[in-house]
């Protein structure tokens, strides 16, 4: 009851102060999962890169149409495809009044490299060390020509910590994280709520329309819905698909829908281990009457009521290196079937699907267990919770996994990790001497056409081929009251604050 | 004599019928189901009950009522295997502590003392997470959760027994220890053990409901209760009937168990009236 | 009676020991790595090195037992892998929820387990005892998380009374919480209800059956007043051990029923450890929990003694 009372206190104050440009209320976001170390350096989550987005501001940062945009930098160059020079804003404070300066951006940057633990560090591999130019300008210096390297700043490894901050706590700075984004921390009650405070001397305070932000985990989306038709939240980071009719019909309501990043695909074991050597793992055919087999369309339908786009790629439509040609093949049993006989595979075929354990992935499992049957397969569901599948699957003890990738600006991270021969997160250990070659030279290539073209090439070789069948790429799907004005829906599905305002 | 006192009691006769018609539905489950649990039908997803579907299609379009009476085979024998491995561990523990004594019992009965000390459903909960989700290992879990409780029931009567004139006399006589405890003491504990094993396959169903709930039981597609009510609570609000049917398969068969439990003991074991 | 007092607690010190070589070992039964589980992701072999060596996981097990056990008995539980939150931290933070549900689920397993039982015992073999007994039974037949499911499509969905799940801490809004929390409690409250119902019936049988209340009913004494004043006192003395006991039934149940109702207690704290892999939470949290079990044992054993005055001669 009070909190509803001072929501409709809030409510009228922000109307006011909307008008005249002075912050007020708080701003309650529900996130579908706790975030894990609030550190930079050490973060792993994608709803903690949520927090963040309130927390820390990066060197660079994307718009809605994934082009890069400067945040803390002022702008950029490169000055040799080696060498990048990064021009940094002037006057902008930390949160605890330390000047954000090219010493503290070294700082930050060194200690994603070498900071222990840090899950920095893999993201940036191709940096070789950060000069200081000036007190105004770095010069990062690769080890390798890497077009991608730039939007990896974009994200965690262009977030910038406050440096004296940062020594002092060590690694506990998670518990009281310093940075120089717009809000500040106050507070956090694990698996309750994370209270962020309105950073006055914020370099661009005048776009923050709020005094406090408060994220609070619920993971059940059943209770996301609720406490937004209830208004004890106002903005739910995602809603499911399932849900969607409902919001729809509350006047008081509405939604901000933009694909994703990343997508949903099966990684096929073609080489990681024992269990690689079955006809599924040895013989492209079997994994392309696989691919035949499932019908993405019904899929997406039966799942997620249609809403989420059926796909073949690793990145979706919206980004630049999309391509157009590439579509998913509609399903043919009788070309499966026969695919499977040229084989000369004994029916029913086995294949072992890991799946991670949340209610929507097994589900989608079960239609495709479903749906391979018709065509001679007998799929056996391995559902495990993700943390222990993604070590399940590292270890090769799967044949098919059906897994999800939250994804990147650039296409290079959705596919170099995942394809290219011996990397982290080529589960599959897929290795082709045309797509790494493909690969290689889409990061040395500057021009986005180009790059696209490359990728295009090495699609045609990797649908042949099959490590992943990529399946559907998700949607964010963003619950608000119809009051917040000003949201922008950005594909990496990040809650940006600026410019956001609650109005009467 | 026993026999008579189990059969006087409505309740327990009652619980029994129903007991047996569970076991003969989950052992008929192919002529019995009218559908294949797992054929899907994308036509007909969440559909309400009617006269084709009597408890209404699920996410996948299946048959709910085939899917109730094939879980009826993952329920029962994860009730009943559990209880097998709890009793083939527990029991022998028990006995030996109990006929032994000294410090083979006061160790043995330290750490069923820590085994108990852990909540029982957070300890299956831990142990079928870490084994990895399955069936046969949400069963492992529960038997090795529930050892510890046969284990006492099993010392305690044991000490009974132990203490018994003709188990002094055939120990006096020079028997051998072993023998002893095979030939005089195991048949004797046997109604104190029979009831607890018939009382602790209702929780074992419970339990196993519980993990599968979790989604550490029974894979996809085969059905269990459990499993079923994980499903049902995404669509709580669209499609409520797939929350009450495996629910109430649960609740009868736990509670059948449960009444023949309680039948058992007072027909066999009147002295213990409340239940600990 | 002191000496067997003092051995019940010297006998819980091994007990303790014992709980934490299981709990520890709860740990490494597990197949796969931690390290690598905890890399996430990215799985960078540099990294995977770093965390085995910083988590002791280089060692051989006696030797982490024994730094685990050290850091245990000096107060420190660890750090949460997941979130680096100190894990005492994590206990006392969900500690109050849970005990907050609990403390409201005995309530209501009181006011309905004990009248219950009272009546059936005083009623003996009528209609009222059958009705009692059976919904006695039911009560214990019924999962917890199905009535919770079922209430909450009831009262919330259909009825609109109550909010579906979720959870306001009482300091913020005693009234809301307690609306957020009834549910639950009475869910969790359910099955205790009937334990205690059964065992306040039996109780009540064996001493209105002994010879201080048929003194007071020959003193001529008002039924009601024998029932109340002499019989239940003499049998809640075993009713209020074996409730405290039921505490830990409690804290088990409390698992599902707030995963449930999504209330953010121990046992989702629990839940959420197992599945992100977040061992250290896993054992400090059964390690908390099986302290207080143990200690509310010792508690429960030490008011029997004091309230029976028959055992305290002995």
């Amino acid at each position: 009851m009070r909190r509803l009372l001072t929501a409709a206190a809030f409510c009228l104050l922000a109307g006011s102060a909307a008008a005249q440009g002075t912050p007020s209320g708080t701003l309650h976001i529900a996130l579908r999962e706790d975030a894990d170390m609030l550190d930079p350096t050490l973060a792993r989550t994608y709803v903690g890169r949520i927090v963040f987005a309130g927390l820390c501001d990066k060197l660079f940062d994307i718009d809605q149409k994934l082009a890069i945009v400067p945040q803390l930098a002022a702008g950029y160059e490169w000055s040799d495809p080696k060498t990048l020079v990064v021009h940094l804003r002037p006057n902008v404070q930390f949160q605890d009044g330390e000047a954000m300066d090219a010493t503290a951006v070294k700082y930050s940057i060194d200690r994603h490299m070498t900071m222990q633990g840090s899950f920095r560090r893999p993201e940036i591999s191709t940096l070789d060390h950060v000069e200081i130019v000036d007190p105004l300008t770095v010069r990062l210096v690769l080890k390798s020509p890497s077009s991608p390297f730039l939007s990896q700043l974009t994200d965690r490894a262009g977030m910038i910590v406050a440096p004296k901050a940062a020594e002092t706590a060590g690694k506990d700075f998670a518990l009281h994280p310093v940075c120089a984004g717009p809000f500040k921390f106050v507070e956090r009650v694990p698996q309750d709520r994370i209270v962020l405070e309105r950073f006055p001397e914020y370099w661009d305070a005048e776009n923050i329309h709020f005094d406090r932000v408060i994220y609070q985990p619920m993971a059940d989306t059943s209770v996301r819905l609720a406490n937004l038709q209830a208004g004890s939240v106002d903005l739910v980071e995602q809603i499911v698909p399932s849900d969607v009719a409902a919001v729809k019909r509350d006047s008081r309501l509405k939604l901000a829908i933009s694909n994703a990043l990343g997508y949903y695909g099966i990684t096929n074991n073609v080489g990681n281990g024992a269990r690689a050597e079955t006809p599924f793992g040895r013989d492209k055919r079997v994994r392309q009457a696989f691919e035949l087999a499932i019908d993405r369309t019904a899929l997406v339908q039966v799942v997620y009521n249609g809403m989420f786009l059926p796909t073949r790629q690793a990145v979706p439509p919206d980004s630049p290196f999309y391509v157009p040609q590439d579509q998913p093949p509609p399903r043919d049993v009788a070309r499966a079937k026969a695919l499977l006989q040229q084989a000369g595979a004994t029916l029913p075929v086995a294949v072992d699907l890991l799946t991670p354990n949340s209610p929507d992935v097994r589900q989608a499992a079960e239609v495709i267990q479903s749906m391979a049957a018709e065509a001679g397969f007998d799929v056996h569901i391995n559902t495990m919770e993700f943390a222990s599948s993604l070590d399940t699957a590292q270890n090769g003890n799967f044949q098919a996994y059906l897994l999800a990738w939250s994804g990147r600006a650039d296409a290079d991270g959705n596919l170099y990790s995942f394809l290219y021969t011996g990397q982290a997160q080529n589960y599959s250990h897929y290795s082709d001497k045309t797509v790494d070659a493909l690969l290689d030279q889409s990061r040395a290539v500057a021009d986005v056409g180009q790059r696209r073209d490359l990728y295009a090439k090495m699609d045609a070789q990797a649908d042949q081929d099959l490590p992943i069948i990529y399946l559907w790429t998700p949607k964010n799907i963003v619950g608000m009251t119809a009051k917040l004005q000003g949201f922008r829906p950005v594909p990496d599905g990040m809650i940006r604050l600026q410019g956001l305002a609650m109005a009467k | 004599m026993a026999r008579r006192r189990f059969l006087q009691r409505p309740s327990a006769v009652g619980g029994l019928v129903v007991v047996v018609g569970f076991v003969a539905v989950a052992a008929l489950a192919p002529l019995v189901a009218p559908d294949d649990p797992s054929a899907t039908s994308w036509s007909l997803i969440r559909k309400a009950p009617s006269l084709l579907h009597w408890m209404g299609t699920d996410e996948n379009g299946r048959d709910v009522l085939s899917r109730v009476i094939w879980g009826a085979r993952a329920s029962l024998l994860a009730g009943v295997v559990s209880v097998l491995i709890a009793g083939g561990v527990g029991v022998p523990a028990g006995v030996l502590a109990g006929f032994a004594g000294g410090r083979t019992d006061a160790v043995l009965s330290r750490v069923v003392d820590a085994m108990l000390a852990c909540p029982f459903l957070i300890l299956a909960i831990a142990l079928a997470a870490f084994l990895g989700p399955s069936l046969q290992n949400a069963m492992i879990a529960i038997g090795v959760t529930a050892a510890p409780i046969f284990m006492r029931v099993a010392r305690a009567a044991t000490l009974d027994v132990a203490a018994s004139d003709y188990v002094e006399a055939a120990r006096a006589v020079g028997n051998p220890s072993w023998r002893v405890a095979l030939r005089h003491v195991v048949p004797n504990i046997a109604p104190p053990v029979l009831v607890h094993a018939t009382l602790a396959i209702a929780m074992a169903i419970i339990a196993e409901a519980s993990l599968s709930f979790l989604g550490l039981g029974q894979q996809p597609p085969a059905p269990s209760w459990g499993s079923m009510l994980n499903a049902a609570q995404r669509f709580l609000t669209q499609a409520p009937w797939l929350a009450v049917f495996p629910g109430a398969a649960i609740f009868l068969a736990v509670l059948a168990f449960n009444l023949v439990g309680d039948g058992l003991r007072d027909a066999l074991d009147p002295r213990d009236g409340g239940r600990s | 009676m002191r000496g067997s007092l003092g051995g019940r607690v010297a006998q819980i010190v091994p007990t303790l020991l014992l709980v934490t070589v299981l709990v520890f070992l709860l740990q490494h039964l597990m197949p796969g790595d931690p390290a690598s589980i905890m890399a996430g992701e990215e799985q960078d072999p540099q990294l995977i090195a770093q965390i085995r060596a910083e988590l002791w996981l280089d060692r051989p097990l006696p030797v982490q037992y024994l730094h685990w056990l050290g850091n245990v008995l000096r107060g420190n539980l660890g750090y949460s892998w997941r979130m680096r939150e100190p894990i005492a931290h994590l206990v006392a933070e969900k500690l109050p929820v849970t005990l907050q549900l609990s403390a409201m689920a005995f309530c209501i397993a009181v006011a309905i387990g004990v009248p219950t039982g009272v009546i059936a015992a005083v009623r003996r073999n009528s209609a009222w005892d059958y009705l009692a007994t059976g919904v006695g039974l039911a009560g214990l037949s019924t999962p917890n998380f199905w009535l919770g499911i079922m209430l909450i499509l009831l009262v919330s969905v259909d009825l609109g009374w109550l909010p579906p799940s979720g959870y306001v801490p009482l300091s913020e809004d005693w009234r809301q919480s307690l609306a957020t929390t009834i549910m639950p409690a009475f869910v969790l409250g359910n099955a205790i209800a009937a334990v205690l119902m059964r065992h306040t019936r039996s109780a009540m049988l064996t001493s209105l059956d002994q010879d201080f209340v048929r003194t007071a009913r020959a003193k001529g004494l008002s039924e009601g007043r024998v029932i109340l004043r002499h019989a239940l006192r003499a049998a809640l003395v075993p009713v209020v051990t074996l409730g405290a006991l039921e505490l830990g039934t409690l804290l088990s149940g409390a698992v599902l029923t707030e995963q449930v109702f999504s209330i953010p207690g121990f046992g989702k704290l629990i839940v959420d450890a197992v599945f992100n892999r977040d061992y250290p939470v896993v054992q400090g949290v059964v390690l908390v929990t099986a302290t207080l079990y143990v200690c509310l044992n010792l508690a429960a054993d030490v008011l029997y003694v004091l309230i029976n005055p028959r055992l305290r001669g002995a």
